[in-house]
């Protein structure tokens, strides 16, 4: 499903490099993504999302090189493919909960906004123990609460990608399992893929494999660090 | 767009303070000239049209602006009395019809104003119900004062002392409304309009009392002597007018030194008119002769030349806004650069970002338009008033 062939990757002239010879995540694999912080991991999950474009090497989701594509196909791509769970939430202040689920279908003409989506976000929010909390403000809610409505934003439109940051980040431990369940469950009932960068060793079981990226080449040349 | 509009009114609704000041901007740099034009376009047209339909004005010498203002637009600045030997040299000169005019006094914050019935003929204004002054102590409303006041015929209206402290003052007079007038949308139809006598009732000069030489109360009666009589404060005059008491009001003193403030002359013809200003520029002459239409225009010069000035700082003032503007989207855009990222990260096209600016621009430009058109409408509505107030008083 995710295929990387000879990645090679660098910020600002050569601050950062990354590069992959290699990797690949089948169709409903759920994969976790760890290493030393700066290494790269949110990087890779950029590459794959389509956010940046590697220097050489391909990235292909599925059939689709995404590294190939223009930079407006791979936003059109993003929208409709890849469900991020950004590492710092990235809701929007001034929309509530339910308005930030939604976001994604507001801004691009790719996703339509019906009165399904809408009871399918109430559904998700519910299933995210959030879903009291539908018409708050986003500022209003705790750490916790909002990575779960990050969460939902990502999984409503049903991606064939989904792309965890420190997804369950902020999570206390009994609720990092159940949003990783949900996480999974999604990922198992559309036949998705996971890619989600953890430093929580105690999840990793959880997952079908552990991508280890001191196994990569993923260096900081000169003292730096992958922002 | 549906979207972006949803998505910007949000935003705007959570941003209250910086949206309320960016239309509070908006709102008063496209308001202010807009009024202003409509008010300085609304004086124009109310100055001229009265002032050119008034061929001359006789007052005492001193502002010409007050003069004018007092008598054809009935203004708060009584300008120096003159008498009523002035109507009677217009009279006897042949060459113009005199109208006297005596506006000092007010009822509730109307203009009493004190005529002949010549001025309904010369202004052209008729009677939408009742009857003309017949009697003192009669009133005609000018139609926006009936309906300030809410008075109809048969009611009464009673005339505001001048000062309060005066006690040995004029006593307010209880006036009878006779007939009100169709409106003409001038200062006809804010004033009250009496028989010159009745100003003379309301200053005092015409008085009405019980006939002392039939009062038994010696403490009524100060001095007596076989042909005068002197009555004391104890006195007690009349604050009405009616058909029994009519017959004890009178005048004490010369009528023709009978106080008034101006005189409009009405020429027969041009010539006349001419003739008639040249009587009035010598230096014994205590009195002036001044065309209207000449003082208006005067004003009116300096009311625009203040007005580009306005404008001028206005035009100044808005590009400063409009700059200030700018800078709180550019630094709002600055500040918003974690969500636009945001956004770009989640997949959304450069343009969205565009169109919801766009959006939230409409919608403060619109919200914007939107009251400056309400308070036009409301300035419009109450032009008449408002330049009352800030020009003619």
């Amino acid at each position: 499903m995710i295929e990387i062939n000879s990645l090679e990757f660098e910020y600002r002239a050569g601050e950062f490099h990354l590069t992959m010879p290699e990797f690949a995540v089948e169709k409903g694999e759920k994969v976790a993504v760890i290493g030393p912080s700066g290494s790269g991991k949110t990087t890779l999950l950029n590459l794959v999302a389509g956010i940046l474009t590697p220097r050489k090497g391909s990235v292909a989701v599925g059939n689709t090189v995404v590294s190939g594509l223009s930079d407006q196909a791979r936003r059109d791509f993003r929208i409709t493919n890849v469900g991020f769970v950004f590492q710092d939430f990235a809701l929007l202040d001034y929309l509530n909960v339910m308005d930030n689920i939604l976001h994604p279908y507001r801004i691009t003409g790719a996703l339509k906004l019906t009165g399904e989506i809408r009871e399918r976000a109430a559904m998700l929010a519910r299933e995210m123990g959030i879903g009291d909390k539908l018409r708050r403000q986003s500022t209003d809610l705790s750490h916790g609460e909002k990575q779960r409505a990050a969460i939902c934003r990502a999984l409503l439109p049903h991606p064939r990608v989904i792309l965890a940051d420190e997804a369950t980040g902020n999570l206390d431990p009994g609720n990092k399992i159940r949003i990783l369940e949900l996480l999974f469950e999604s990922v198992e009932k559309h036949d998705a893929t996971l890619l989600a960068v953890t430093h929580d060793h105690e999840l990793l079981p959880h997952f079908d494999r552990v991508a280890d990226f001191q196994a990569f080449q993923g260096q900081a040349a000169q003292g730096g660090q992958a922002p | 767009m549906m979207d972006s509009l949803y998505i910007a009114w949000k935003y705007l609704t959570y941003n209250k303070v910086k949206t309320a000041t960016l239309v509070a901007c908006i709102v008063l740099i496209a308001f202010l000239p807009m009024a202003l034009e409509l008010l300085l376009d609304e004086s124009e047209r109310q100055l001229l049209s009265r002032a050119v339909s008034t061929p001359l004005v006789v007052g005492a010498k001193g502002s010409a602006l007050d003069l004018v203002m007092n008598t054809i637009y009935f203004g708060d600045e009584v300008p120096e009395i003159i008498t009523m030997a002035a109507a009677e040299k217009i009279y006897e000169s042949d060459l113009a019809l005199p109208v006297p005019l005596y506006v000092r006094f007010q009822a509730r914050k109307h203009p009493i104003v004190g005529t002949t019935l010549d001025y309904f003929d010369f202004r052209g204004l008729t009677l939408a119900t009742g009857e003309s002054i017949t009697m003192l102590g009669d009133c005609v409303l000018g139609a926006t004062a009936a309906d300030r006041l809410d008075l109809n015929v048969g009611e009464s209206i009673v005339s505001s002392p001048e000062n309060l402290f005066d006690l040995a003052g004029v006593y307010p007079l209880k006036m009878k409304v006779v007939g009100i007038l169709d409106k003409t949308h001038t200062s006809d139809d804010l004033a009250i309009f009496v028989d010159l006598k009745t100003t003379y009732v309301i200053q005092g000069l015409v008085h009405g009392h019980t006939d002392l030489w039939k009062v038994r109360d010696p403490t009524l009666i100060l001095n007596k002597d076989d042909k005068n009589i002197t009555g004391s404060a104890k006195v007690y005059e009349y604050t009405e007018i009616t058909e029994d008491n009519i017959e004890e009001f009178h005048y004490h003193g010369d009528p023709t030194a009978a106080p008034i403030t101006a005189v409009i002359a009405l020429p027969f013809d041009e010539k006349s008119g001419t003739i008639l200003r040249g009587r009035y520029l010598t230096d014994e002459e205590n009195h002036q002769i001044v065309k209207p239409a000449e003082v208006i225009n005067t004003l009116l010069a300096s009311i625009f030349r203040i007005k580009n000035v306005l404008d001028a700082v206005i035009v100044i003032v808005g590009l400063g806004t409009v700059i200030a503007i700018i800078l709180v989207f550019a630094l709002s855009l600055r500040l918003r650069q974690r969500e636009i990222v945001t956004i770009f990260k989640i997949g959304c096209r450069q343009m969205t970002i565009a169109r919801l600016i766009a959006a939230e621009i409409l919608i403060i430009v619109g919200f914007s338009a939107i009251i400056c058109l309400v308070l036009l409408a409301f300035v419009n509505h109450y032009d008449d008033s408002l330049v009352r107030t800030l020009f003619i008083r």
